[in-house]
């Protein structure tokens, strides 16, 4: 082999290169896919677990969504105050976001509220919700305590303890999952510096509640007396405090004759 | 023709225990309960208050719409409040309570003796609507409503369904062999105002005094037929009756109307009858009391609203403490955890097991042998759906037509692995049917 084989073969090659990275320069100018620069930032400052909890497609669908406008800066549940600030600073627009939290309106653990009878079955919250009565607790409105929140929690902020769901509050960062998930509707979103907060769900008559759960709100309407910022309604046998306007003087707490209000 | 379909179960039929035994007529004695929603639809609306004095037979809640049916006070007595009530099903229903004064007065009836060719359909759709009658099979579909199809003139097959293909169930059966003619005579009268259609009482073949004596009565009859179909559950399912009997087949998404067949229970035709010829509204219904905790099982005549516990009683009371009551059938009832519960138009069974054959089951993992799917007469592949339920996975579960089982349990029935199959099936397509409502 002499070396004037070697030199074509290495021309060869050299200028195929050459052309084929022309080509390709020029088709990368021409065939240009226009990325939203805001968009491309944002989506660096998502915290990217992907969990779907504003309602978006993954991190990558919020980011196009708030680039576009149609998102709020502080959409995003996972990344919370930080993460809102700065994407608002990106976008342009302020923000005044509250942190959240979920938390379980019912404290009718298996000590307070008894089973009616005994369930046999698939140990999943949607699957008991379907047995007669809708569950075997007495109370119709209670926590069944088989866990499906705490399954659909990816930031592991649920426990299971004496079968009621307990929320986690800094663990939590209020994506909303268990809120779909809960086959009762018993999880709400509220802030997480609430004061005042009503840990029953259940819309029976005082009577009925004392039968089923030793705790349960009776619908006394004797917190929505004696607040003195109005905030709390007594509706459908159900005390419900309005946290806009709470201002955790802790009234309610002392006056509620069953300790329900925390 | 044999008449039978795929798939399907032998369960231990446990008739004979009320079979053959005469039913006893029962007068209730405590406070009546009529739930408001006894039927499929709206429920109905109360047309008495508090302290108002009712007759037996009187109108006292009336339909609530097209789907939704009247209900008659079954006893003489005062309304003694509005309020919510538990039902078989565990949930509580607004339902009117009458102290009963045990004096059973009856406000009086029109009977209606016109020949059958003489019938107007109006006139027998208002007299069943009026009666507040509704599919006494179990679940409680107004019989008005199934009377008044869009496409009358495609109707050619009525069927009685006298299968009762329950285990331990013999009030249809028992209504046959002490009313047959009633019973026939309410087929007449569906068939006078279906001009094209021929009439098929349904009989399994291990009643066969049942079938032997309607063969007796409809001896040279051309209109109606008796089919004897050979024993197999869930052969009283609606789709599994309508293709044993015809060979046509209906899916989930079809009314047997678009099959040309109109589907009654034994004691729904019983109850035309009475509605049209007597003109009595439905207050009383059979109902099987059973099970082996049962000190004397047998059939009672009991007037709607009955308080459960005073049928048990009834029937002797318990025998020892049992395990399990259920409401309904064994394989489609519902458990129940009390004995207060009012007895419905559709209440068709009361039983009492001395052993919870479930609750003994420790469920373990799928080993793939396909009983459920060769004994499911839906056609669909329970141990796949439950798997798709428990992923929650609801797409998948429509794809592979979950919404096609009948919950009839067969699945569960047969699993060697004691999955509890139906169940998760179950409630998944609950699930799916509270979606789409939404």
């Amino acid at each position: 082999m002499d070396i004037l084989s070697i030199g074509i073969a290495a021309a060869i090659v050299g200028v195929v290169g050459v052309v084929a990275g022309i080509l390709l320069g020029v088709a990368s100018e021409k065939f240009k896919v226009e990325v939203d620069e805001t968009e491309i930032k944002v989506r660096e400052i998502l915290p990217g677990n992907n969990c779907g909890g504003c309602g978006y497609p993954g991190c990558d669908g919020l980011a196009a969504a708030i680039a576009r406008g149609e998102a709020k800066p502080d959409a995003c549940p996972v990344g919370g105050e930080a993460v809102a600030t700065k994407i608002a600073e990106i976008v342009g627009e302020n923000v005044d976001s509250v942190r959240m939290t979920a938390y379980v309106r019912c404290a009718g653990d298996c000590n307070v509220a008894k089973d009616v009878y005994e369930y046999v079955g698939p140990q999943d919250c949607k699957f008991a919700a379907n047995a007669p009565g809708g569950g075997a607790k007495g109370c119709a409105y209670g926590c069944l305590g088989y866990g499906s929140c705490k399954k659909a929690c990816q930031f592991g902020a649920i426990q299971i303890v004496d079968g009621v769901a307990v929320i986690d509050k800094d663990k939590c960062k209020a994506c909303g999952m268990c809120v779909a998930e809960c086959p009762r509707h018993i999880i709400e979103m509220i802030p997480y510096e609430a004061q005042a907060i009503v840990e029953c769900n259940s819309k029976d008559f005082g009577k009925d509640v004392k039968a089923s759960c030793s705790v349960g709100c009776i619908g006394c309407g004797i917190c929505q007396k004696n607040c003195p910022q109005e905030a709390i309604t007594v509706d459908n046998h159900l005390a419900h405090i309005d946290q806009s306007k709470c201002n955790g003087c802790g009234t309610c707490k002392e006056k509620c004759p069953v300790k329900i209000i925390k | 023709m044999k008449h039978t379909f795929k798939g399907g179960i032998h369960p231990y039929e446990g008739k004979e225990l009320t079979m053959d035994k005469d039913v006893i007529e029962y007068l209730p004695k405590g406070d009546m309960v009529y739930p408001l929603s006894q039927h499929i639809g709206a429920p109905a609306k109360p047309l008495v208050k508090k302290g108002d004095h009712v007759l037996a037979g009187q109108l006292i809640a009336e339909a609530a719409g097209f789907v939704s049916a009247n209900i008659h006070a079954s006893v003489s007595g005062t309304v003694k409040a509005v309020e919510q009530r538990l039902v078989s099903s565990g949930s509580k229903v607004n339902s009117i309570i009458i102290e009963n004064d045990n004096q059973y007065e009856t406000i009086e009836f029109t009977p209606n003796k016109k020949p059958l060719n003489e019938l107007t359909r109006e006139e027998v759709i208002e007299a069943v609507k009026a009666a507040g009658i509704v599919g006494m099979g179990g679940a409680g579909f107004p019989t008005h409503v199934k009377l008044s199809p869009k496409n009358i003139d495609q109707i050619d097959r009525i069927i009685i369904n006298a299968s009762e293909c329950e285990p331990y169930l013999t009030s249809d059966y028992r209504r046959i062999i002490d009313e047959a003619d009633k019973v026939i005579e309410g087929l007449r009268i569906v068939l006078a105002i279906f001009p094209g259609a021929k009439g098929i009482i349904a009989v399994e073949d291990n009643k066969p005094e049942a079938i032997r004596l309607l063969r007796e009565k409809l001896a040279g009859d051309t209109d109606i037929s008796v089919n004897s179909m050979p024993t197999k559950y869930p052969e009283g399912a609606e789709r599994q009756l309508i293709y044993a009997n015809t060979g046509r087949y209906i899916n989930s998404k079809m009314l047997p109307a678009d099959a040309g067949c109109i589907v009654h229970n034994v004691d729904t035709a019983y109850a035309i009858c009475e509605a049209v010829r007597e003109g009595r509204p439905l207050m009383e219904r059979l109902v099987t009391v059973s099970g082996d905790a049962i000190k004397n099982p047998c059939n009672i005549r009991m007037k709607i609203g009955t308080n459960y516990g005073e049928l048990i009683e009834c029937a002797g009371g318990f025998e020892g403490t049992p395990a399990k009551l259920i409401a309904g059938g064994p394989m489609m009832g519902k458990a129940i955890y009390t004995t207060d519960i009012p007895a419905t138009k559709s209440s068709s069974a009361i039983l009492a097991l001395s052993e919870d054959a479930v609750a003994e089951m420790e469920p373990s993992a799928c080993i793939r042998c396909g009983r459920c799917v060769s004994v499911c007469p839906g056609r669909v592949m329970p141990n796949k759906l439950a798997t798709m339920a428990n992923r929650n996975d609801i797409d998948g579960f429509i794809k592979n037509n979950g919404m096609e089982c009948c919950e009839c349990g067969c699945c569960s029935y047969v699993c060697p692995a004691r999955r509890h199959l139906t169940q998760m099936i179950a409630g998944t397509r609950k699930l799916v049917l509270a979606n789409r409502k939404k």
